[in-house]
């Protein structure tokens, strides 16, 4: 593990349980998130320098006291709060989900729930933040800023929601979750320097709700996503950096150990409840080609089906045009193209939509309009990795 | 905490319900009744339902001189037609209470600024 992973690894662990006691003691979100950013920050410069302290939650919850102190000078009775404070032993568990709820709260738009939780529940800073999402990094945090405002203005509780609020509010949260391993997971495939590992955040996240409640299947559906999808890395990239087809990849690169453990965990939730949600249906799918031994050999017939729940439950025409791939190996690729042409209202401006109709056209044999949409497909994608695979086909 | 609930009708719905038979209005009327009683006790004040939009006249206070206008002030297809203040614990309160309000389909929810 490097420095920066092993870096990022203690900051999340420490600084969202911290923030999650400090709001629980101070009562004011945007106080507490303010002094334990402060707190990750002189951290981050002096750890690389110093070395990790023997107690790192010990030296932010300092650090972060004596910042408060600090800014919180002129405000008596935060100040008599603060200074009473003692780092809790054992914070209650559920001290950071209630923070991942606030932060995703329905009435914050998107994108701030998304910066919000990054920062405050996995410890980014705005800088990191704005790398990640190559954003500026004054929008990011003009973005918290506002979302912090109107948690405090607007009165947004810093609670678990109630029962029967709970399945909507945590579908809330899991579309951030989501949201992170998506960017993390294609972006991995850009040039980004020293941008934090979203997908590292995304597994850590979902890990950890799932820790708070084992029983809820989407939770443990998409952690078997990200785990499926994390156990293929390695067969991901060439040594030089390019994107390799899970068609084309070395399967026995991919890390068995914990395919089987993330489709022990499918299984076992599966087997507690019926009608699977779209997270355990992504992950079966993830599983269908995780299990196959070879690409010929996967199971098409069960993908399209899996296929078909998923766009019962959320129709989506990337999950029409995903259909088509496995639909051309149930059915040939005529039926495939005739799917996904009529999707191109929808997909036209999507580079994978034309890369996948060259590769239907191929199979027909009529390479003129396979290389004419290969082409569109190399005029709509800026991600170099994606480039090159088209470039390649369009140079044979 | 105390919010307003600033009751918008859209065009569509101002529409579908003037074409409603008097029953189905009547029963329109009762339900947000209905509703002012079942949230009582988290109702400051009753609640008032506002005259047409084009009775509306907005000042503009900006640029150091007073302009009036005649409407409301936006030139929209939703216009705010009522409101009411609450006093509920937070927003997922008054979230709670507006999911089953019956009358038209916007509700904006605000937070009054007790200064």
């Amino acid at each position: 593990m490097s420095t920066q992973d092993e870096l990022a690894r203690v900051v999340r662990d420490h600084a969202g349980r911290l923030a999650g006691a400090l709001v629980s003691l101070l009562g004011d979100f945007s106080a507490a998130e303010d002094v334990v950013q402060d707190a990750v920050e002189i951290a981050l410069k002096r750890w690389p320098v110093e070395g990790i302290p023997e107690r790192p939650d010990a030296w932010l919850f300092t650090v972060a006291k004596r910042r408060g102190l600090d800014v919180l000078r002129r405000q008596q009775n935060h100040r008599a709060k603060l200074a009473e404070l003692e780092l809790p032993v054992r914070p209650p568990p559920d001290d950071r989900l209630r923070l991942v709820f606030t932060c995703c709260h329905p009435a914050l738009a998107r994108e701030a729930q998304v910066a919000l939780t990054l920062r405050v529940v996995c410890g980014l800073t705005t800088a990191q933040i704005a790398a990640a999402f190559l954003a500026s990094e004054s929008a990011v945090g003009q973005r918290i800023t506002r979302a912090k405002r109107k948690i405090t203005d607007a009165g947004i509780p810093y609670r678990i929601p109630r029962d029967d609020e709970l399945p909507e509010r945590l579908t809330e949260v899991l579309t951030v979750i989501y949201l992170l391993f998506n960017e993390g997971y294609l972006s991995s495939t850009a040039e980004r320097a020293h941008s934090r590992d979203l997908v590292d955040d995304a597994e850590w996240l979902t890990a950890l709700l799932h820790g708070l409640l084992p029983n809820e299947p989407e939770v443990a559906g998409l952690l078997a996503l990200i785990r499926l999808h994390r156990a293929r890395t390695a067969a991901r990239f060439t040594p030089a950096g390019d994107l390799v087809l899970l068609e084309d990849q070395d399967r026995t690169l991919w890390d068995h150990a914990a395919i089987a453990d993330a489709t022990a965990l499918l299984t076992r939730t599966a087997r507690r409840h019926r009608a699977p949600g779209p997270y355990q249906l992504q992950a079966a799918i993830a599983a269908c080609h995780s299990e196959a031994p070879t690409w010929s050999e996967t199971d098409w017939p069960q993908i399209l089906v899996l296929y078909d729940l998923l766009i019962a439950l959320e129709p989506s025409p990337v999950t029409s045009l995903h259909r088509s791939i496995a639909l051309a190996y149930v059915r040939g690729p005529a039926d495939a193209l005739a799917e996904l042409d009529a999707l191109a209202g929808d997909l036209d401006t999507y580079p994978l939509f034309h890369a996948t109709r060259a590769q239907f056209l191929r199979d027909l044999d009529r390479p003129a309009e396979a290389r004419t949409a290969d082409e569109r497909a190399a005029r709509l994608t800026a991600n170099p990795a994606q480039l090159g695979l088209l470039q390649e086909r369009l140079a044979n | 905490m105390k919010y307003v609930l600033m009751f918008i009708e859209t065009e569509e719905f101002a529409k579908e319900f003037a074409d409603l038979a008097p029953g189905e209005r009547e029963e329109a009327f009762r339900r947000v009744y209905q509703w002012f009683d079942d949230h009582r006790d988290k109702i400051t004040n009753r609640g008032s339902k506002l005259q047409g939009a084009e009775t509306a006249t907005t000042v503009r206070l900006d640029g150091g001189r007073v302009l009036t206008t005649d409407g409301p002030f936006i030139e929209g297809k939703e216009v705010v037609s009522g409101f009411t203040e609450i006093d509920v614990e937070d927003l997922d309160e008054a979230l709670r209470m507006v999911k089953n309000w019956p009358g038209c389909p916007v509700v904006e929810i605000r937070p009054v600024d007790e200064v």
